[in-house]
């Protein structure tokens, strides 16, 4: 400002005329040429700072669009294309007995009715090796088992009523040149080249097997519909390690101690951990037989049975869902459902978990997925569908073939679709499916998951295990989330708009001046020693003073009251010698000396009520759990951050209601508290509103506190002396071990984005009001 | 006393006082908190007297045992009869109540424990022993004892048992002391300087060899100046690693022998040592000395044994640079963006809605802004960076992965809303006469605004910052995800070129607190250095604090002039 007036002044001078003075040219050269510079300096800084200006507000608007941008993919549908077609290798005369591909989803292999495998290019169709299955002369393959695509081992049962065990795989080795990577397909015997007799000199008619450690179970029906359980075990002696891969592999054979009849099984599955073995029959009755009960021989009928398929529809093909534990069957008619073993009070049942989107015929084939909780379907008219079990959801449906389909495979890491049709040609897809898991529902619905007695909210993101069902609810976070609000709310709410009550309107103005700053700086205390004081010195704390927490609730405003009424009764000259508006600064010690009492009176009280420890009677008389760092550490912690929030916006609410107001009121004859009730809070509630919901929004966001106040486990129990994981701490905790864009990544991330959107919401409403009540009070 | 009681009751005056006590317990809370906040973190660095007694606790189903113990009282509580039974004491039953006292033993590397808890009622005979010493060490804690001896090698130089005078025996003990600590710090120059520049420069070798082999352009001649620079960083190493050994064996020279409680012999190096003092035999004045040399120490020294013992040093620094370098961020993008909103953007309802926006993204929890630092600037933008310009680190991330330049970043995100609102608000206090005037001389309206209304609404900018900066400093849990580590190896801010690593990950207080007081190995240990890490913080921010406040205050006293 000094320059450029100075510069001014001394050109135009009035005061001093003076004629011979030399003029400043204003249209020279040289000031034309400043003039326009200061122009363009001009014009630049504009368009300088509307860029800069609008940049930053860009930027900061960037987060929510990136947030958006992180959790759009979550809900994306599955994508497929068409990577090639061609006619099935070695034949295409009849359907295969079991069709699989391999982990770089660079090789399929096709397993004939005749025993042959046949290795094959997934893209292309060339046939690389054809392995036959060494089968005993003149016998003939009358069914089929897989263990599971994982390990790769199967069984064929022959007419002859033997079963025999392979297993096929790829042998890696690297080219000498180049470093690249050479698959080999191979066909091995892992229980030896001798067929195992399971059935008596009957054709096996259905088979199952499974691989438990080093035990293999077989079980087997043969024409005359009895059922025949053997387990084989790998002989670990001493020399079994340099038993390397020879023929005759030495094993253990156990038959079960008695066989059952089973009339009308057309199909078998063993469970996961070989605890059950379900039957069924081609009209949808499901049996289940306990099959350490059975190898013992006790087990004497059957745990349960029950019609997996409803209205009379027939089975078309049953597989078992990753992890063994669930059973998914699809019947004649297009329907889908999900089945699991459920232990209830009345002992084992086989209960309908889920039933799915149905296909519109009926169905040929489903496949599992070997990594994910995903199975696929295809039925009579070629429609072909992804379903999530978990999230109980459709990714994909398309009608993919025009011919009707017989076979189908998913690749290890889901996603290489091959699809055989009736007339002996392979279809192959690659499958887009990132994020199946999550659903509308597995987000925000009770979800019956594996293994549990009924459907729940449970967040549980990862395991340690393979075939763990990730478990995404958000319930129990958002439950724990508003319960720390809650209980911070609790406590914030009154002190914080009591507080500002008084501050705002009766409160000395000298007392104002030094109570403000000092409430505001309750405000900056930073949160993490808000959150260390609550867990590693108020929880403790508290839970040695359990009753004083309790009676200091009750006996702090009686003492108040006490106090209140105790002055109006002292002689008018102690009265008078404190102004008006300090009666806070007279409560003071008051409120020091009752709360020390009531700490110092609860240990006896606690001692004749309570057996002396209150916190152990409240586990065992009350049987109520008690966790040291509990919501109620986390209301006092948060509500101490909450309340400076809202008392500040509050108390400026009240503060700026026109003194007119409360003058005309106080003039007409009414109290002081009268004004206030009647007069001042209804005007300023839109602001106290506004306080508490912006306090709202700080609590629902505050991580620390709640990450060092709670022991941090999602579980869902508005009991006070439990803790909880908030939405906000679960991100803190998990997101960075999270796999950058896996599912779980991705649900933090959306998360955050509920996190987002909630403060933002509430904080807009909140300004909004603030601002109708602003503009109210600026015409009075 | 009826119509009192009415008469009190109808005019309201209850109500007013509930309220008035919703204050006053405010008021409890808030000087409460700091004062417990003070009195622990104090008391961290004032040495306490050491206390000699025994305890004989009852045992179950047999004889008493009596142990002597030898340390430092820590706090004292009430616990009920029930739960002392209950854990396994067989106190007498017919009182309800005992004392308990937490008394800190020390010497972890003897007892294992350097905590416990004793009951009151069972400690006799306590004495404050005269010559008992309390050693600061790097290892296992404190230590309590008496001194015996003091060895050089294994010669004993002085023995109480030998007759020698103790204060002379003490003298000597400190004499070896300052030497060994002097010794103590040349290692650690040595280590941290020059070693960590061979270090840092071999690792730029390794680097510039990778770089030239993966652009394929790698010549004899280059590898042969590689290959030389390398060499010439081994002799320098060598050298320096055998002056090391060398300073090791000076430093472990000489040793003391202590007796511990339960006569207890013990052998302490003294290049183990970095404080010895004789709290019962201090007076105020030598105590206050104690206090001010713990209080430096704990400022400018780095943390040991898993950050529960030493310095804060590292994280003081780490705090600092993160938020100079946040500033650096925040000021320029905070003010222009305020300088458009209210000097050039149109006044209309899109401005409106954008200045909600900017004010309720201050609310917006700071866990979002950490989340979108990790995904966006971290794992997009860092990922990218690392591809362009580092290939020959990878697959080691030097961007994509959390540091000091994603957290200022981060952080600067997060407090521009606060420099915004704040210089908004001064640039609206600025009188439109004011602007009037000078645009009436003939200023354009960027010369106004650089001349005339920026400087007027500096102190505003300045307020904005500095509650941006005090906001950051308080912030932990976006930190988290962008840039703090427990223990970071050596400060982002160094002698070794380009001196400012932006990629480096940092310490700072606030994660500090939370980690010693949540995730370190020995809670009860670590307690006093979190109390006075928290103290620290709390100063600083309350420092800021009111700073922006007196600067708001002064502001606003300056324009009222101008107002009327």
């Amino acid at each position: 400002m000094s320059s450029s007036s100075t510069e001014h002044s001394s050109d135009s001078s009035p005061d001093v005329p003076e004629p011979q003075h030399e003029r400043i040219d204003l249209s020279s050269d040289k000031m034309r040429l400043r003039r326009k510079f200061r122009h363009f300096t001009d014009k630049l800084a504009k368009v300088l700072i509307a860029i800069g200006g609008i940049g930053v507000i860009v930027a900061i608007l960037l987060i929510f669009l990136y947030l958006f941008y992180e959790v759009v993919p979550l809900f994306r549908s599955a994508e497929i294309n068409e990577v090639a077609e061609y006619d099935s290798p070695s034949g295409g005369q009849s359907p295969p007995l079991h069709i699989a591909v391999e982990e770089q989803a660079e090789i399929s292999m096709r397993l004939s009715q005749a025993g042959v495998a046949s290795f094959y290019g997934l893209s292309d169709g060339q046939l690389l090796s054809e392995l036959p299955v060494s089968l005993p002369p003149a016998t003939t393959v009358t069914a089929f088992a897989l263990d599971s695509e994982e390990s790769g081992v199967f069984a064929l049962g022959l007419n002859t009523g033997q079963v025999i065990v392979a297993q096929y795989g790829y042998q890696t080795t690297f080219a000498q040149e180049d470093n690249r990577r050479i698959l080999t397909p191979q066909l091995e015997y892992p229980y030896g080249e001798e067929p195992f007799q399971a059935a008596t000199d009957q054709s096996v008619a259905s088979l199952a097997i499974n691989i438990n450690g080093d035990n293999l179970l077989i079980t087997a029906t043969d024409s005359s519909e009895t059922l025949n359980l053997m387990r084989i075990s790998k002989q670990t002696g001493l020399f079994a390690a340099f038993d390397l891969g020879g023929g005759s592999a030495a094993v253990d054979v156990v038959r079960a101690a008695r066989t059952y009849s089973v009339p009308g099984v057309s199909r078998m599955l063993i469970g996961g951990d070989q605890r059950w073995l379900y039957l069924l029959s081609a009209n949808g009755l499901a049996r289940l037989l306990d099959i350490n009960g059975a190898m013992r021989g006790d087990a004497l009928d059957f745990s349960a049975e029950v019609f997996v398929t409803g209205g009379g529809a027939r089975l078309s093909d049953v597989t078992l869902l990753l992890g063994g534990i669930s059973v998914l069957v699809a019947d004649n008619r297009g329907g889908l459902a999900q089945w699991f073993v459920v232990r209830g009070e009345e002992g084992v049942t086989l209960e309908q978990i889920r039933r799915f989107e149905p296909l519109s015929a009926g169905i040929v084939a489903i496949t599992s997925e070997q990594r994910r909780k995903n199975f696929v379907a295809v039925d009579q008219l070629g429609n072909v569908a992804i379903y999530n079990t978990t999230a109980a959801r459709e990714v994909f449906r398309a009608n993919l073939l025009n011919a009707g389909a017989r076979s189908l495979a998913i690749s290890p890491r889901g996603d290489a679709l091959i699809i055989e049709t009736d007339n002996g040609a392979q279809q192959v897809w690659h499958v887009e499916n990132e994020h199946p898991e999550v659903s509308w529902s597995a987000l925000w619905n009770e979800v019956w998951y594996e293994g549990y007695p009924e459907p729940d909210f449970i967040w549980q993101s990862s395991a340690s295990s393979n075939d763990f069902e990730p478990k995404y609810s958000l319930v129990p976070l958002s439950f724990g989330t508003l319960k720390a609000a809650f209980y911070a709310m609790l406590l914030a709410a009154p002190l914080a708009i009591c507080g500002a009550i008084f501050t705002g309107y009766f409160m000395a103005p000298a007392m104002r001046r030094k109570v403000k700053p000092l409430i505001e700086l309750m405000e900056a205390l930073p949160t993490v020693v808000l959150g260390f004081l609550a867990g590693l010195w108020l929880a403790p704390f508290v839970e040695m003073n359990l009753l004083g927490i309790f009676s200091i609730l009750v006996v702090l405003p009686l003492s108040i009251l006490l106090a209140s009424f105790v002055w109006s009764q002292l002689p008018r000259a102690i009265r008078h010698s404190v102004p008006d508006g300090w009666e806070a600064g007279l409560l003071i010690p008051v409120i020091l000396v009752f709360g020390y009492l009531s700490f110092v009176l609860a240990t006896p009280m606690e001692a004749a009520f309570f057996g002396g420890d209150m916190r152990a009677w409240i586990t065992t008389e009350l049987g109520i759990t008690y966790d040291q760092r509990n919501a109620l550490v986390v209301g006092f912690a948060m509500g101490f951050a909450v309340i400076p929030t809202i008392f500040s916006i509050a108390e400026d609410a009240i503060f700026t209601v026109p003194k007119q107001l409360t003058y005309g009121s106080l003039a007409l004859g009414a109290t002081p508290w009268q004004s206030l009730y009647r007069v001042v809070l209804p005007t300023a509630s839109p602001g106290i509103f506004s306080g508490l919901m912006i306090g709202m929004g700080r609590a629902v966001g505050e991580t620390m506190i709640v990450l060092m106040a709670t022991g941090n486990t999602p579980i869902m129990d508005i009991n006070i002396f439990e803790g909880m994981r908030t939405l906000a701490a679960n991100i803190a905790v998990e997101i960075p071990e999270s796999e950058v864009d896996s599912t779980h990544y991705r649900i933090l991330f959306l998360a955050a984005l509920v996190l987002f959107m909630f403060t933002f919401v509430v904080n807009t409403i909140a300004e909004i009001v603030r601002q109708r009540l602003r503009s109210k009070y600026s015409t009075i | 006393m009826k119509t009192e009681f009415n008469n009190w009751l109808r005019k309201g005056t209850p109500w007013i006082w509930i309220n008035a006590g919703a204050v006053a317990i405010s008021i409890v809370m808030v000087i409460g908190l700091l004062m417990l906040l003070a009195v622990r973190g104090i008391n961290h660095f004032w040495p306490k007297d050491v206390l000699q007694a025994t305890y004989t606790q009852p045992v179950n189903g047999g004889e008493p045992v009596s142990t002597q113990i030898v340390g430092e009282f820590v706090e004292s509580e009430q616990i009920s009869v029930g739960q002392i039974v209950s854990s396994g004491i067989p106190v007498d039953e017919s009182q309800d109540f005992y004392q308990r006292n937490l008394i800190k033993l020390g010497n972890r590397d003897l007892t294992g424990a350097d905590f416990s808890w004793v009951l009151e009622d069972y400690i006799s005979d306590v004495t404050y022993p005269e010559n008992v010493v309390t050693l600061e060490r790097r290892e296992w804690g404190n230590f309590y004892g008496f001194l015996e001896q003091v060895r050089e090698g294994d010669q004993t130089i002085a023995s109480v048992t030998e007759g020698a005078n103790f204060d002379e025996l003490w003298a000597e003990f400190n004499a070896r002391l300052a030497r060994a600590l002097e010794i103590q710090k040349q290692i650690y120059d040595i280590e941290n300087g020059a070693i960590g520049e061979i270090n840092y420069q071999m690792e730029r070798l390794r680097l510039e060899e990778r770089r030239l082999r993966l652009e394929g352009d790698i010549s004899a001649e280059v590898m042969g100046e590689i290959t030389a620079a390398r060499e010439e960083l081994d002799t320098r190493y060598s050298a320096l690693q055998g002056e090391l050994q060398e300073l090791y064996a000076q430093a472990n020279r000489d040793s003391a022998v202590f007796h511990a409680a339960n006569d207890q012999q013990t052998v302490v190096s003294l290049a183990d040592v970095v404080m010895a003092y004789q709290a019962n035999q201090m007076h105020v004045f030598a105590k206050i000395g104690t206090f001010f040399a713990k209080l430096g120490e704990f400022l400018t020294a780095e943390p040991r044994e898993a950050n529960t013992e030493g310095g804060i040093f590292p994280a003081i620094f780490g705090t600092v640079m993160m938020v100079l370098l946040m500033s650096v961020f925040v000021t320029p993008f905070g003010v222009v963006a305020a300088v458009y909103l209210r000097e050039y953007a149109r006044q209309g309802i899109v401005t409106r809605t954008i200045r909600i926006a900017v004010n309720n993204l201050a609310g917006v929890p700071s866990i979002v802004y950490g989340v979108f630092g990790l995904g966006f600037f971290i794992y997009i933008i860092g990922g990218e960076i690392d591809q362009m310009f580092y290939p020959e680190a990878l697959p080691a991330p030097t961007f994509g992965t959390p540091g000091l330049l994603w957290a200022s970043l981060t952080l600067a995100l997060l407090t521009v809303p606060v420099v915004i609102v704040a210089t908004e608000e001064g640039l609206a206090r600025i009188p439109r006469s004011v602007r009037e005037g000078s645009l009436a001389l003939g200023a354009t309206k960027f010369e106004t605004l650089w001349r005339v209304v920026l400087p007027m609404a500096s102190p505003a900018m300045m307020t904005g910052l500095i509650l941006a900066v005090a906001r950051a400093a308080g912030e932990v849990a976006p930190l988290m995800l962008v840039g703090v580590v427990k223990l970071a190896p050596s400060l982002p801010l160094d002698g070794n070129y380009p001196y400012l690593h932006l990629e480096q990950k940092f310490m700072h207080l606030g994660f500090h607190i939370y980690d010693v007081g949540f995730q370190s190995p020995n809670v009860e240990a670590a307690r006093p250095l979190v109390f006075a890490t928290a103290l620290l913080l709390v100063i600083v921010i309350a420092i800021l604090n009111l700073t922006a406040v007196g600067l708001r205050n002064r502001l606003r006293e300056k324009y009222k002039a101008l107002d009327t």
